[in-house]
């Protein structure tokens, strides 16, 4: 394997944990929009609890992605920026909104509609960002961004290769995913057995809508992405392996396993992603621009390399502490050692 | 507007908002961490309560920074494409740095902030210390990257190809220490100073109230102190800017002419046609010595360059004179309070005074960042790469530049807003 590709391999990996972690927390968002019931107010509270201490460590893996893409494959991130720029600004503004609006929520204090209207904001930012995400994705597998040969730049009118069928069945599948994900983690954040149950309904509901939508955009992608569309048919695995872990999970929750439900589900959304990675490989922008001819400088790479390794050795002790401190399922324990409540 | 032009405005408002709550996040948390360690010495509840009330800032501040500088890293690719695929791979390195240190100050800052119940004491201050430290570290990585296009290192052209990539060279160039304690310095200084503002402005109402007298302390010492050392620090900067950039230099001092024994300019007017300066204040001798530490020493003027290699001259030294001027005042605002500390909170006058001169500190950051960045025009990269060769051909900018200049005005107002009610209001407190 080179150096190139181990770095594609490194921003896959922080891509899958995106999804998992920051992918949820916008899910969480969209259940927060479709709060309902008589137990509303506490789903949107146990939401808020839930996301609050870890959104911005699951949001930095966004931002690991996109600085390995400018550091080690430039070409790739100019022809990206240069041709899918306005979902990406539409991307960026609910990211924008959506991490503001949720820490001026948590933070506004003031009971009422202030609050309220925030609450707005956070969801609705929320729905519009995983769709842009997957449209962008979407339309980079689409296979439409060719190179100019005599410019070395994108051939683009800015506007097709995204407004088109497959990206959005990207799109609204990624919301799909992410909403199922967060709801079967909910599952885990109370120790309320109704409340519970109506994080359960909704993660079965938001599994089959994902299954139908997945269905679709492999169809789609027969035309909208054939490279993808040639990848996955040539890894018929791969696509049973994705498959028979969603019936698991499936299974999991309807068995009320729900420990085991995350995991299978985690699993799930992380073969999907890979799974698209692995189809299009070594294709980073298709048709053009491949791990090879998109690299940067060997040295540059290495250094890159290196730097991720040594930094992993830091970063994974501190995560699995923050982990450790808020999502161990337990209370406070009697008499701990940290300050007082306020 | 022309597309060039508007993505430089959007860029230019994006840093400009993001700066902000950047230098809000290296600083704010070494105000929190001394009143925490305050109060596990001491144990007045006080202390406690301030570091409440800031934490409560940080986090605030701290995701809007998060988010607007998440809006950077697009931008780079939205904005400038042809640039980074020049230059990603050169000044990739620090960027994938602070990814790490952005990863270690959302973690120390999320047990921070949501851990008070939940960690023993002694590592709940730690991670506050934690914040601060790597606050800095993300700051200095970025710089390097700034600095760099400043004064690019660490590769070869050859034919219009780069080559010989070495980044680490690249990072660590000669002079990006200079550039990096200035900024760091003027972090502290601005957010301490501010802070104080707030403080104080509360004591003229509010004049026996124990919260805000320490939350002032505190803040005007880390403040003042940075204050102190800034001057030196922007001294090193110029002499710096003489040497790699001198164009930059020649339109911070609006010198025109290249002649030995140049002036130091005071105020005026930089006139690009005529190519004078008018109306400052001269000190013969004194711009050669502080360049180049030698009175008779050449200084090269603007004229050396054609005209379409000069940086607007104009807006360069009028942001010039705009930070140093603020630096010097705050400076005599800090010996002032220094002088005056026994009766600083009886002061009306002195607090009158901190409460308005505080936010020069923020004033001084957003015109160093202008010399910085107009001052390098018309290049992207100093020397090597123009601003108009890198942007991209995407056409309608203007659009885009619209909506992120609202979106960040609007956030701003409700940052301000939140910020006054929850982290600045008197508390009431138990009595001590
Ligand atoms: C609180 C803010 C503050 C204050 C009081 C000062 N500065 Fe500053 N200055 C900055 C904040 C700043 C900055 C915004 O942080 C810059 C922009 C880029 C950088 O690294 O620092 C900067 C840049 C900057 C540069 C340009 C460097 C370059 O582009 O190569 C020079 C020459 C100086 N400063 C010099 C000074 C002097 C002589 C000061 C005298 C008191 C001074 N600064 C006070
Ligand atoms: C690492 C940090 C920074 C990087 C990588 C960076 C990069 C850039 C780039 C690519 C541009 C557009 C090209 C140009 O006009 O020069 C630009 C312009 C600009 N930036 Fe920076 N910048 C940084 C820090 C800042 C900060 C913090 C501020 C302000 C607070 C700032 C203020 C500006 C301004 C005012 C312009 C417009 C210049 C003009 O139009 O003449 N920059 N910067
Ligand atoms: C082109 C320039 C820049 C880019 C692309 C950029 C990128 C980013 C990103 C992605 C974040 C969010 C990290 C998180 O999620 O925690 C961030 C935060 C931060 N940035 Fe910037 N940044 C730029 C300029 C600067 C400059 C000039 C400074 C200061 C000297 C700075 C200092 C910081 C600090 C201290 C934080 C963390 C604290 C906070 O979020 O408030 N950045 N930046």
């Amino acid at each position: 394997m080179t150096y190139a590709t181990l770095v594609a391999v490194a921003l896959v990996a922080s891509l899958v944990i995106y999804a998992l972690g920051g992918g949820a927390d916008f899910g969480g968002g969209v259940w927060d929009l479709l709060a309902a019931g008589p137990r509303a107010g506490r789903q949107r509270e146990t939401i808020a609890h839930a996301i609050g201490p870890i959104w911005e460590a699951n949001h930095v893996w966004l931002i690991l992605a996109i600085v390995l893409l400018f550091t080690c494959f430039p070409a790739a991130f100019a022809a990206i920026g240069t041709a899918l720029h306005i979902p990406i600004t539409v991307l960026l503004v609910g990211i924008v909104l959506r991490g503001s609006a949720f820490t001026f929520r948590s933070y506004g204090l003031e009971p009422g509609h202030v609050q309220e209207r925030w609450g707005r904001v956070f969801a609705w930012a929320s729905l519009v960002s995983p769709i842009m995400l997957g449209v962008t994705l979407g339309a980079i597998s689409s296979g439409t961004l060719g190179m100019d040969p005599a410019s070395g730049q994108v051939r683009t009118d800015f506007i097709s290769s995204w407004c088109a069928s497959f990206p959005f069945a990207v799109g609204f599948l990624a919301l799909a995913l992410f909403a199922y994900l967060a709801a079967v983690y909910l599952t885990l954040e109370t120790e309320d057995d109704d409340l519970r149950d109506d994080f359960r309904k909704r993660a079965l509901i938001a599994w089959e809508i994902s299954a139908v939508l997945a269905i679709v955009a492999l169809a789609l992608a027969r035309h909208g992405a054939p490279l993808i569309f040639d990848g996955l048919m040539r890894r018929p695995a791969l696509l049973v392996c994705t498959g028979l872990i969603g019936l698991a999970a499936l299974s999991a929750l309807a068995r009320r396993r729900y420990a085991a439900a995350r995991w299978l589900a985690a699993a799930q959304v992380a073969l999907t992603v890979s799974g698209w990675a692995l189809a299009q490989y070594p294709a980073i922008v298709p048709p053009d621009l491949t791990i090879t001819s998109a690299s940067a400088p060997e040295p540059v790479v290495r250094a890159v390399l290196e730097v991720l390794v040594v930094g992993a050795l830091l970063l994974f002790p501190a995560l699995f502490y923050l982990f450790r401190i808020f999502k161990s399922g337990g209370r406070r324990e009697e008499g701990s050692p940290g300050y007082p409540t306020e | 507007m022309s597309d060039l032009l508007a993505a430089r405005s959007q860029m230019a408002v994006s840093l400009a908002f993001h700066i902000v709550f950047a230098v809000a996040g290296i600083a704010m948390p070494v105000l929190m961490a001394i009143a925490e360690g305050l109060w596990l010495r001491r144990h007045h509840p006080v202390d406690l309560e301030l570091a409440r009330r800031w934490s409560r800032g940080v986090a605030i501040l701290f995701a809007v920074g998060a988010v607007s500088g998440t809006v950077l890293s697009f931008e780079l690719g939205l904005l400038w494409p042809r640039f980074m695929a020049f230059a990603g791979p050169i000044i990739g390195m620090p960027f994938s740095l602070e990814g790490f240190a952005f990863f270690l100050e959302a973690i120390f800052l999320g047990i921070y902030l949501y851990g008070w119940e939940r960690v023993p004491r002694v590592v709940h201050w730690l991670c506050g210390i934690g914040v601060a430290v790597t606050g800095a570290a993300s700051g200095l990585f970025v710089l390097t990257a700034n600095s760099w296009m400043n004064h690019p290192a660490g590769f070869r052209l050859v034919e219009g190809r780069v080559v010989d990539v070495n980044p680490w060279a690249a990072m660590f160039h000669s002079g990006w220490s200079v550039e990096c304690v200035h900024m760091l310095l003027a972090a502290y200084l601005c957010v301490g100073f501010a802070v104080a503002a707030i403080h104080a402005r509360e004591l003229l109402r509010d004049g026996t109230n124990l919260f805000h007298r320490r939350a002032l302390t505190i803040a005007l010492l880390v403040g003042g102190i940075a204050a102190a050392l800034q001057p030196v620090s922007g001294d090193a900067s110029a002499k710096l800017a003489a040497r790699t950039q001198p164009a930059k230099l020649a339109a911070m001092e609006g010198q025109f002419e290249s002649e030995p024994a140049a002036p130091l300019r005071i105020g005026g007017i930089p006139d690009e046609r005529a190519e004078r300066t008018r109306g400052a204040i001269e000190i013969p001798g004194a711009l050669s010595w502080l360049a180049y530490g030698d009175p008779r020493a050449t200084i090269r003027g603007l004229k050396a360059w054609p005209r379409e290699d000069r940086p607007p001259t104009a807006v360069v030294h009028v942001a010039f004179q705009i930070m140093v001027g603020s630096g010097v005042l705050l400076l005599a605002l800090s010996i002032l309070a220094l002088v005056r500390r026994r009766t600083l909170f009886e002061s009306r006058r002195l607090l009158t005074a901190i409460a308005l001169g505080g936010w020069l500190g923020f004033v001084a950051l957003e015109a160093g960042w202008t010399v910085t960045e107009v001052g390098r025009q018309p290049w992207i990269v100093y020397g090597i790469l123009r601003t108009a060769d890198s942007v991209t051909p995407m056409p309608g900018l203007m659009a885009p530049f619209l909506l992120f200049t609202f979106l960040y005005l609007f956030l701003a107002g409700i940052v301000g807003a939140l910020l006054r009610r929850h982290v600045f209001a008197s508390p009431r407190l138990p009595a001590s």
